[in-house]
């Protein structure tokens, strides 16, 4: 649970607006329509104002997003429409690519992420990726990475097999690999791979674990694992996860925000975006007119 | 229109056998002078010929021990100079360097790498020798070392291109810096092919005679320690050839092969292993 009325509110800013890093629960979408919007969980992160771009291309055009603490949510929309572009500003992963520039503010647990160190905050907000992308070494020290790079005390002699052990059974890849676990990660299908990485962003603990279509590259029946995975994984991680397949958005998620061209058409409780959406262009999209 | 089909077809056939010729041409070259120093130094690479001392003028016999030493001190030198240098200037080229700078310094090291080996060997000779008055294993270790640099550093450059960048945004996403995820995630997946152009461009100037000629200067005798003029395979054969004795000429033609089998033996050892790194199946 996000413990942010213990912690100072950001307020570098508007002090008026400091408040917002308590136990704030309401919603606010962009659209009046669905303001009823109510998730019973406190806040990990917020999106205020989110402007970005690639050189002279504004992607993402004002975006006001609040992600709920252990709950998952859905970026839907289609091909080009910025999902993956505004994942990779919440753990600050867009700042490797050239050229690019934001404006705006994110907040974890009510601090701005642009004011803390980007190790840090890439420890306690994990990702993972597109395609499966273990490194090349073995499955315990694909595991093991974060905890060395990251210093923490897991990484101390006789913790560190503890530790991956405990990380793959969160996966829920240790029965798969126990016996293998000094083997290439390689040797993994895409599946393992993908639930090895999983396991690796695990590891450090993060509060916050971001997927960018992490079932793009997979077939259904490790598509259905990983779901189920993202299902058990939330009693401890809020996840935040883009999807191209709307299903899996309906499946895995508690809200789901829509993205066109660079703006966040709509973002309410999956249920309801899904059965009752407010804005027309949803509606088309969800009803698959286009994308 | 009949003629004219022959005329295609009998166009096609001469150009198609011109092809193979040529490519049997080119193979056929090395077999062919590995078959020559076989034929006329074959006999010579004896025990003693890496065992022992070249014999005064006049006497036959003898071996080239302090030769192969030398080579082996040279190249050691080479390697320690070049390829540290190769490899970080490869690391800055693909991982750091904006646009003008990368642009610079691979030109530079592309136009480095067509430098005349003689032209390198006169730029040590000015940089190293001149100021101690004297030839030295060092100076010839610097030159070798010098005409390593571009190829490692290009070849660096080119297998880190090749780490696909989701490798590295894995580590940056656990919280590694930039220099971390380098060290510890991009050079090992680059290693192989690393390690294999390393040991490609110390086969490549093992060859060298010319950069050696006013560095190493050459030696008939052993020569400790680093800072003595040096013998080397190449400047022997090239001392020897020239010579007027029957018995040099076959003791040139048993280096010479002994120089290419070493060579020969580093390029298969190296391609195997590359070719096994090649496919990301395995570690």
């Amino acid at each position: 649970m996000a413990q942010t009325s213990a912690k100072p509110a950001y307020n570098k800013e508007s002090s008026e607006d400091s408040v917002v890093g308590s136990m704030e629960t309401v919603l606010k979408p962009p659209t009046p329509s669905g303001s009823q919007t109510v998730l019973e969980s406190p806040l990990r992160m917020q999106i205020r104002d989110l402007n970005f771009y690639y050189g002279k291309l504004h992607a993402l055009h004002a975006i006001n997003l609040q992600v709920a603490a252990n709950r998952v949510t859905a970026l839907i929309g289609p091909s080009g429409c910025g999902k993956s572009t505004l994942i990779r500003t919440f753990n600050r992963m867009y700042e490797t690519v050239r050229g690019t520039r934001l404006e705006g503010e994110i907040l974890l647990d009510g601090e701005n992420i642009f004011a803390q160190d980007v190790t840090g905050l890439r420890r306690r907000i994990g990702m993972v990726f597109q395609r499966p992308n273990p490194f090349p070494k073995s499955i315990f020290e694909n595991v093991a990475y974060g905890l060395r790079i990251n210093g923490l005390p897991a990484a101390s002699h006789g913790h560190l097999s503890e530790a991956v052990e405990h990380s793959l059974r969160r996966a829920a890849l240790w029965d798969e690999v126990k016996d293998q676990l000094h083997k290439s990660a390689y040797a993994l299908s895409g599946g393992q791979q993908q639930r090895l990485c999983i396991a690796r962003a695990l590891a450090v603990d993060p509060e916050v674990l971001l997927m960018d279509e992490p079932c793009s590259a997979l077939d259904p029946i490790a598509t259905l694992r990983i779901e189920e995975l993202i299902d058990e994984l939330k009693q401890r991680v809020t996840i935040v996860i883009v999807t191209h397949n709307m299903q899996q958005a309906a499946r895995v998620s508690d809200a789901t925000a829509f993205l066109l061209n660079g703006d966040l058409i709509e973002f309410r409780p999956t249920p309801q975006l899904f059965t009752t959406p407010s804005d027309p262009r949803t509606e088309a999209y969800i009803t698959g007119r286009f994308g | 229109m009949s003629l004219r089909m022959l005329w295609r077809k009998s166009v096609n056939i001469i150009m198609l056998s011109l092809t193979g010729l040529c490519a049997l041409v080119a193979v056929s070259v090395l077999f062919f002078i590995l078959g020559y120093l076989v034929y006329h130094g074959g006999r010579d690479v004896n025990w003693d010929f890496f065992t022992k001392l070249p014999k005064p003028v006049g006497e036959t016999g003898g071996g080239m021990a302090n030769a192969i030493v030398g080579s082996g001190k040279l190249l050691f030198l080479a390697a320690l100079f070049g390829v540290p240098v190769g490899l970080l200037g490869g690391v800055y080229l693909a991982e750091f360097g904006g646009h003008a700078v990368p642009f610079v310094v691979r030109y530079t090291a592309d136009l480095l790498n067509g430098v005349p080996s003689i032209v390198i060997g006169i730029f040590a000779y000015a940089l190293v020798v001149m100021p101690v008055h004297h030839f030295s294993t060092l100076a010839g270790g610097f030159a070798l070392g010098a005409m390593m640099i571009p190829i490692v550093l290009r070849s660096t450059e080119e297998f880190l291109h090749a780490v696909p960048r989701s490798m590295r945004e894995g580590a940056m996403a656990l919280g590694a810096s930039k220099w971390r995820t380098i060290s510890s995630v991009v050079l090992p997946a680059a290693s192989r092919g690393i390690l294999t152009a390393a040991l490609l461009a110390l086969a490549r100037v093992a060859g060298e005679t010319a950069p050696l000629l006013f560095t190493a200067f050459g030696n008939r005798f052993w020569s400790p320690g680093w800072g003595q003029p040096i013998s080397s395979l190449p400047v022997m054969i090239y001392t020897y050839a020239v010579g007027p004795y029957e018995d040099w000429h076959r003791q040139a033609w048993a280096a010479g092969l002994v120089l290419l089998g070493l060579v020969l033996v580093t390029n298969i050892v190296v391609r195997t292993l590359l070719s096994r790194g090649t496919s990301p199946q395995r570690l």
